[in-house]
């Protein structure tokens, strides 16, 4: 029996109470990150490992091929096509996003009747469900019954193709997903824009600067962590294209003579579609290499300190 | 606490005694199939009937819906799940085959000429390898839907026998504004539909180009004569203007455009019978798929959905397998199949049954079945992309049809290659 005169043995290191507090803190961070790492990370990982087999699904048997399907993937037209499409999304799309978004949002500055209901118009779109967006907007493209070509037709126009044109439908699909996101836009800018204290414009309309100036010199500066955000996470959004060209190019999916296809709508067809699993992964592993390096790039190239 | 003790020992003898007097040998056995409504409740109906004829075999009916039912196999199978019995798209033999998910179906119990004697031809191009591996309780073709009021209201006195006729036909019932553009359509023209069947093994063949050479290995419709079948479907857009791809947009757009009375005639399957009657308001009728000439070569598209052993099933399961796949294409389901769900039967005595063969709606569909063709795909989503890009490039980018289908062949053929080297690797 242990003598009370022995001392008890060593106990926990007595930790201050800022260091308990952190340690609760870190406990109850555990657990949204053990979600985070089961339902995120240990997919993606497992996509990877994936992308290192001839995974049929069907198959019992997945042989490890180590980078052949990269190999086929490089070698792949379609994919090569995918991928060029995509990039021209991000290129059509964004600018025309951000430029539209913040000329809105600077006119809905100035309107002081009806404001919210202009700014609930402009929002409406982003929040009406894609697939039935898409739909309606693929009877608005119709050569034969769509109000477009109506209008065209009264002006006596010829009529254009659309979808059904492999030069228009991608510039016709991003102007339908620009339609979508730009009441996003247009709150974000909304919100930079407020942020930007007044006196600055003050200060330099005192010495003597106006309009355009104030715009490139004071504006946009100062919406810099604004400008950033909405062009890294667009730039995330168009590169995963899908939904919108799913759904306007149904019967032919990634659109006329692949003119619509976006990578992300090629590992569908091709893993869930033709079961060329490990394929599909080794794309998705493609995608998110190249997502991870815009991004980083992006972050670093355009973000500015900015101080108020 | 002994009491207790003694209730425990009391209740587990009941229990060990109950199931050993419970000794039934109960085989309880899976079946897959996609969400079909008709299809779904017959087999609900069916089940019990089974059940009763084979007491002892316990058979759980699972469906899943039609867009995702390849994906829910393909991903279930590998997490260990999937039934005994499956219900598949014929054209996915090939690739569950090689996969290794099908076995073959014993020759004891399905005799190959047994088969071939009982089944409709057709079934012949299901043969991988030499021998079946799954078995269809009905079977389909294509024929005509016209809008009896729009051809009348054209003057139009018959529905077209033959493709000059057919054109006629649609160039008189094509009706534009003011502007030119079509408004209702003489042909519901869909190659995303069943349209590069309807190129595949009726153009095709009828010009006199073969689509495949006999053991499916290789692609033959490269041919002066396969360009002009090509010309002269894509001919309907560009020159004769009958029709418009995407005129309806979205999946089975033809089909909706003809039950809403906007085109005159199109080209579908018999399991369109259903929806086709439900939607169209106007006067309606089918006819054979037309021919270069009256008596001239007739052909035409069939497919089915066949039941397949997977491997999972072994043992007493095998067995049990084994009888309800008997029992799904029995000629008395076959009967029963018919009525409820309204798809032809798939063996040769019922379909030869008169009263089929002189039925307004099923005649036609029946017709063909006897010169029906299941083109043998192993991967049908590249296959049809394949054909469609070919027309696409006809009609969009004006591109000459020979062009078109040599590169049409040459992608075909790369496909084919693929899994016909991959499949001799593994042997």
């Amino acid at each position: 029996m242990a003598t009370r005169a022995q001392a008890a043995p060593a106990p926990w290191p007595r930790l201050g109470l800022g260091t308990r507090r952190a340690l609760w803190a870190y406990a109850f961070l555990l657990v949204p990150l053990a979600f985070f790492l089961a339902i995120r990370l240990a997919p993606a990982a497992s996509s990877l490992y994936i992308s290192l087999h001839e995974w049929n699904i069907i198959s019992p048997d997945k042989p490890f091929v180590g980078l052949r399907n990269f190999q086929t993937l490089l070698a792949d037209p379609r994919f090569a096509r995918a991928a060029a499409n995509t990039v021209r999304y991000v290129a059509v799309g964004i600018p025309t996003q951000i430029v539209l978004g913040l000329l809105l949002a600077m006119a809905l500055r100035r309107v002081t009747r009806l404001r919210g209901l202009f700014r609930a118009l402009y929002f409406m779109p982003f929040v009406t469900p894609v697939v039935a967006a898409a739909w309606v907007w693929q009877w608005m493209y119709s050569e034969q019954f769509g109000p477009l070509n109506s209008i065209l037709v009264a002006l006596g126009l010829p009529t254009l193709q659309f979808l059904r044109s492999p030069g228009q439908a991608l510039y016709a699909i991003t102007a339908m997903v620009v339609w979508q996101y730009l009441g996003f836009q247009i709150v974000i800018f909304l919100a930079g824009l407020e942020a930007i204290p007044r006196v600055y414009y003050e200060a330099a309309e005192v010495d003597g600067a106006s309009g355009w100036r104030l715009f490139r010199h004071v504006t946009i500066p100062l919406l810099n962590p604004t400008l950033v955000f909405s062009i890294v996470y667009s730039t995330i959004v168009y590169l995963q294209l899908f939904t919108q060209v799913l759904n306007m190019t149904f019967q032919d999916q990634g659109g006329p003579l692949a003119s619509t296809l976006t990578l992300v709508l090629y590992v569908y067809q091709l893993g869930f579609q033709r079961f060329r699993m490990g394929e599909a992964a080794a794309a998705t592993a493609v995608l998110f290499a190249v997502i991870l390096a815009i991004t980083l790039l992006q972050m670093k190239v355009l973000s500015k300190p900015v101080e108020y | 606490m002994k009491h207790v003790l003694a209730l425990l020992a009391a209740v587990g003898l009941l229990l060990g005694v109950a199931s050993v007097g419970a000794t039934q040998p109960q085989v309880t056995i899976t079946y897959w199939q996609y969400f079909f409504e008709s299809k779904v409740r017959l087999i609900d109906q069916l089940i019990p009937q089974f059940q009763a004829q084979n007491p002892g075999i316990r058979v759980v009916h699972e469906n899943f819906p039609y867009d995702t039912y390849n994906q829910k196999v393909a991903s279930a199978v590998p997490a260990g799940q999937g039934p005994d019995v499956i219900n598949l798209f014929y054209g996915w033999v090939p690739l569950y085959v090689d996969s290794g998910y099908l076995q073959p179906l014993p020759t004891d119990a399905f005799p190959t000429q047994e088969l071939e004697r009982e089944f409709v031809p057709m079934l012949r191009n299901s043969r991988f390898d030499g021998r079946y591996w799954a078995l269809p309780t009905a079977v389909r073709s294509l024929a005509m839907f016209y809008n009896d009021d729009l051809l009348a209201r054209a003057g139009v006195a018959r529905a077209p026998v033959t493709w000059d006729e057919f054109l006629a036909a649609a160039e008189r019932t094509t009706v534009r504004d003011a502007a030119g553009r079509i408004q209702v359509e003489g042909f519901g023209i869909a190659p995303g539909g069943q349209d590069h069947h309807l190129i595949r093994e009726v153009l095709f063949r009828q010009w006199g180009a073969a689509p495949y050479s006999p053991d499916g290995r290789r692609v033959t419709y490269a041919t002066p004569q396969g360009a002009e079948a090509l010309k002269w479907y894509t001919d309907l857009i560009t020159r004769h203007k009958v029709g418009a791809i995407d005129f309806f947009p979205g999946a089975n757009g033809y089909r909706n455009a003809f039950m809403a009375g906007r085109a005159a005639m199109i080209f579908d399957g018999s399991f369109a019978i259903g929806a086709i009657r439900g939607g169209t308001r106007a006067k309606w009728g089918v006819a054979p798929l037309p021919r270069r000439s009256v008596g001239g070569e007739a052909s035409n598209f069939g497919s089915y959905w066949v039941h397949g052993l997977t491997v999972r099933a072994t043992g007493p399961k095998r067995d049990a397998a084994i009888k309800f796949l008997k029992f799904l294409v029995s000629p008395e389901v076959q009967r029963v199949w018919l009525e409820r769900v309204g798809e032809l039967p798939a063996s040769r005595s019922l379909v030869n049954d008169a009263r089929l063969a002189n039925d307004a709606v099923f005649g036609p569909f029946i017709q063909g079945l006897s010169y029906s063709r299941a083109t043998f795909f192993v991967d049908e989503t590249a296959q049809r992309q394949v054909l469609m890009d070919a027309v696409n490039e006809v009609v969009v980018n004006n591109k000459s049809p020979m062009q078109a289908l040599q590169e049409a062949a040459a992608r075909e053929q790369k496909i084919l290659d693929d899994f016909w080297t991959k499949r001799a690797k593994k042997q």
